[in-house]
């Protein structure tokens, strides 16, 4: 099948500054696709190639298989059939809500009836004659969106929607965006610099770090096998020790470990806190130094020798606490990636 | 698999990334569309055409123009109208600032009545004004008068820098108090109430807060009132302070010397030129649009306590200077005259003739304002900079250069034009321009590109997009832009009396007449007409700022 979204080798400096380099994307019909990635890292320059509004130095942009961008091909936003919604929602503040949405919807006897069902699935059917300043931040949020839907984009491009919310109501209206995004059966890209946003909202999730997209994969995949230190570190918390790969086993100071994907020689060893496990045992070889306790669950700083190792526990405390001996085990298989031990850690 | 914690996000590479790509500052501006440079450079060119006339003159006589401009007499002519500039420019700001954050941010009793008081030196010719003032203030004028029983024989005379200085800051300060007003509109009352939570107290909110946000409406304002200064003729020619406006009258008219005028005009045209210079190296880099998302509340408005007496007096003062004495003095004559017999009627012809120019001036003005500043705007770089500050070149130059370059280019190439209402109506564009530019740029800049952006993405073309999203949020700024422009050309006197069509009497040539013959009760009626017919415009100027201002 056609691909939504197809991005290749895309290339955009500014001013001699490489803001985005080579980067590879695509996003199958109907998905949704996060680009995570630092700020400043190129990602809404990515966004805003797409869309048309910065023209690339180099790579083209496909849109429902059709070029857009690209080899003597410069087609004006107007006319790539995307939706937008920005990071600061860009409300025209001289319409209402219903004079926003109907704004990219051609004239004629559907557009009224277009309207309401785009405000009806949105959720704000009620508000339809409030200008944008007598609204609330995440109704705001969802005028853009509806504004952006209402003319049946082929995608829609998302630059940070949620950064303006408060985290309270983030939560729901991730799920609500989601949802709607789903329902109306529309492709999308979303940029962020939020991890647990990209890993919580995304069918497939790009890692962008310095203008590259280092990894593209399904939310699981990109967590429990990150291709590198980076990107590991970059999706969440990690633990990293030296170790001997051999084939599918890896010796480490924990012991042998099964890896994930099959590797030799020196590496690094790669899992994360929650598979550590600790059992109590006063003659243990690692201590907990130090515990951050969040509610549902907590991390447990241990010293193990000269290596400092996290692991994070569900639930409440279960009789753990500073200063104890314990045990530990990894419980599931492990990735390993070239050892860096010896030459400077990357990032 | 357990779930990735909410809240945990250890991420030492957000903070420690410092690649090339982190030093990228936003999106660069895309190339103007072609169409938009043609007509941006066309008003441009426009505004170019009496300067480049006056070249021409300057060169025709070669090093003579040299001599004329080195010579001490001059030299003196061009410190003092330095000095002047200065003075005014200084007073005039400090006073509309401190009116607009009074109006705007304060409970002041009566704010909208002096707001609308304080704003109408603005419709006051400084001719007249200045007769109001030498009237009663001057030798033998109404206070002397009130004060001889007390044996008080002399006053300070008024002529001179002092008169001109008093005339001429009362005239020209609501024009920074119209920018700081639209300023302090568009500062997000979040960012001061930011830094009231941050131990700031209301004078240093102030001075750290709201003075660095105004600076493109006080550097605009500032201009205004710079330039006005500069270009004005009748103050300093009634007060008798030799600046260089009053040396190129005297010159060309009574020694009939166009040459030294044409120099004595470059010489002022050069003082813009760097006053210009000036103002550009002191503007802001930052960008104007309100970073925050949606559009936020009204401001609060500070209390005053008992500060308010001295704020109503400071009001009070400005408001009996700028505006009571002329009124009072106007009164007076007119009353005179009425006694006297004098027919109030045959003033229709007047006023229509008036309200007609400066009405198609003050659309033409709006109308040409847009893509030059469109381009500067949103286009920045060296050539739409360049346009814009050539656009501004017009209002720098004295009304009779204006008004003297077009005659001789109406005369000689254009005839059919010559003494036409065109004619007259392309002078007042070429004088007035920057005001509208001031504020359509001021409404520009606070519009999100994003906005536009939007657009684009919902199917709209470039044009489709200025007419559907930027003109309709433009509408304070065009409406602000074209009152201003109409009172300035309602009060026009050089290029009126010199382009208008033969027997096109306005209110302003009519008091001018008048008043240069000492007929001062036949220049009473036209003058209140126009302080009239001026006072109501901007009171619909006013009242349309506080509807037309979402939030």
């Amino acid at each position: 099948m056609t691909p939504a979204i197809r991005c290749q080798s895309l290339t955009k400096a500014f001013n001699g500054t490489v803001a985005v380099a080579e980067t590879d994307l695509e996003v199958a019909e109907g998905r949704l696709l996060a680009l995570l990635g630092p700020s400043g890292c190129g990602k809404t320059t990515v966004l805003r190639m797409i869309a048309g509004f910065e023209t690339p130095d180099r790579g083209t942009v496909e849109i429902g298989g059709r070029r857009v961008e690209g080899e003597g091909t410069h087609v004006p936003p107007e006319r790539r059939k995307v939706g937008m919604v920005f990071q600061e929602y860009a409300l025209f503040p001289h319409l209402d809500v219903e004079g926003n949405t109907g704004f990219g919807v051609p004239p004629g006897p559907e557009k009224a009836a277009r309207v309401r069902e785009v405000l009806d699935l949105v959720g704000l059917e009620g508000v339809r004659h409030r200008m944008p300043h007598e609204l609330s931040g995440g109704q705001q949020q969802r005028v853009a969106l509806a504004r952006a839907l209402a003319p049946r984009p082929e995608v829609i491009l998302l630059d940070e929607p949620f950064s303006n919310l408060d985290a309270a109501l983030r939560q729901r209206v991730r799920a609500e965006v989601r949802h709607i995004l789903h329902q109306a059966g529309v492709s999308a890209v979303f940029v962020t610099h939020d991890q647990e946003e990209a890993l919580s909202l995304a069918d497939e999730v790009a890692v962008m770090i310095e203008g590259r997209v280092l990894q593209t994969g399904t939310p699981e995949r990109l967590y429990r096998r990150p291709g590198s230190h980076r990107v590991a570190t970059f999706l969440g918390e990690a633990n990293f020790l030296p170790g001997r790969a051999s084939g599918d086993q890896v010796e480490c100071r924990l012991g042998p470990l099964p890896l994930l994907e099959p590797a030799e020689g020196e590496v690094e060893v790669m899992f994360r806190p929650e598979d550590l496990v600790m059992t109590a045992d006063p003659d243990g070889p690692a201590e907990i130094v130090d515990r951050i306790y969040y509610g549902h669950d907590q991390t447990l700083v241990l010293r193990l020798g000269d290596l400092t190792l996290k692991s994070r526990l569900v639930g409440c405390c279960r009789g753990f606490r500073e200063g104890q001996r314990v045990r530990l085990h990894v419980e599931m298989p492990v990735m390993a990636y070239p050892s860096p031990y010896g030459c400077p850690i990357a990032g | 698999m357990s779930p990735v914690a909410p809240n945990v996000s250890v991420r030492p590479e957000a903070s420690a990334v410092s690649g090339p790509a982190a030093r990228f500052r936003g999106p660069k501006p895309r190339p103007a569309s072609w169409w938009l440079r043609t007509l941006a450079w066309t008003v441009a060119f426009l505004t170019l055409v009496p300067l480049i006339y006056l070249v021409v003159r300057a060169l025709g006589m070669g090093s003579d123009a040299w001599t004329i401009a080195r010579s001490p007499r001059n030299l003196a002519v061009l410190g003092q109208t330095v000095l002047l500039t200065l003075a005014v420019t200084a007073s005039a700001t400090a006073v509309g600032t401190a009116l607009a954050w009074l109006t705007v941010r304060t409970d002041l009793p009566g704010r909208s009545v002096w707001a609308a008081a304080t704003c109408l030196p603005l419709v006051l010719p400084s001719y007249v004004g200045a007769f109001a003032l030498i009237a009663a203030l001057g030798p033998h004028g109404m206070l002397q008068t009130l004060l001889a029983p007390l044996g008080v024989e002399r006053i300070p005379s008024l002529y001179g820098f002092g008169g001109a200085w008093l005339a001429l800051t009362l005239f020209t300060y609501p024009y920074v108090q119209l920018t700081v007003r639209a300023g302090l509109r568009g500062l997000d009352p979040s960012v001061e109430e930011a830094a009231r939570s941050l131990g700031r107290t209301v004078p240093q909110v102030f001075r750290q807060i709201v003075l660095p946000h105004l600076r493109p409406a006080l550097g605009a304002g500032a201009l205004l009132v710079a330039l006005y200064t500069l270009s004005d003729f009748g103050a300093v020619s009634l007060l008798q302070f030799d600046a260089l406006t009053r040396q190129i009258h005297i010159q060309y008219s009574a020694t009939l010397d166009r040459e030294a005028a044409a120099v004595l005009a470059l010489m002022l045209v050069a003082l813009t030129l760097v006053l210009l210079a000036v103002e550009q190296r002191t503007r802001g880099r930052g960008r104007q649009f309100r970073p925050s998302a949606g559009v936020s509340r009204a401001p609060r408005r500070h209390r005053l306590g008992p500060w308010r007496i001295p704020a109503l007096a400071f009001c009070g003062l400005v408001t009996l200077l700028g505006l009571g004495l002329p009124v009072l003095v106007t009164g007076f004559w007119l009353v005179r005259g009425w006694q006297a017999g004098d027919r109030i009627g045959g003033q229709w012809d007047l006023l229509r003739h008036s309200v007609g120019a400066s009405g198609l001036a003050a659309v033409a003005c709006v109308a040409a304002a847009l893509p030059v500043v469109i381009y500067a705007v949103r286009h920045p770089g060296r050539t739409s900079r360049f346009a814009e500050r050539t656009a501004y070149l017009g209002h720098a130059m004295p009304g009779i250069v204006v008004a003297l370059a077009l005659v001789f280019l109406g005369a000689r190439v254009l005839p059919w034009l010559y003494q036409s209402l065109a004619m007259l109506v392309l002078a007042y564009v070429i004088l007035f321009l920057p005001l509208a530019m001031g504020s359509v740029r001021a409404c520009l800049l606070a519009i999100s590109p994003r906005t536009e952006e939007a657009a684009r993405t919902l199917g709209r073309s470039p044009a489709g997009v200025l007419r559907a999203v930027t003109l309709p949020q433009l509408r304070p700024g065009l409406l602000t832009g074209g009152a201003l422009v109409f009172l300035s050309c309602m009060k026009e006197l050089p290029a009126t009396l010199l382009l208008g069509p033969t027997g096109f009497a306005t209110l302003a040539t009519r008091i001018w007449g008048a008043t240069e013959q000492a007929f001062f009760a036949r220049a009473a009626a036209p003058s209140l007409i126009l302080v009239l017919v001026s006072a109501v415009s901007l009171a619909v100027l006013l009242r349309h700022e506080e509807e037309g201002l979402p939030g």
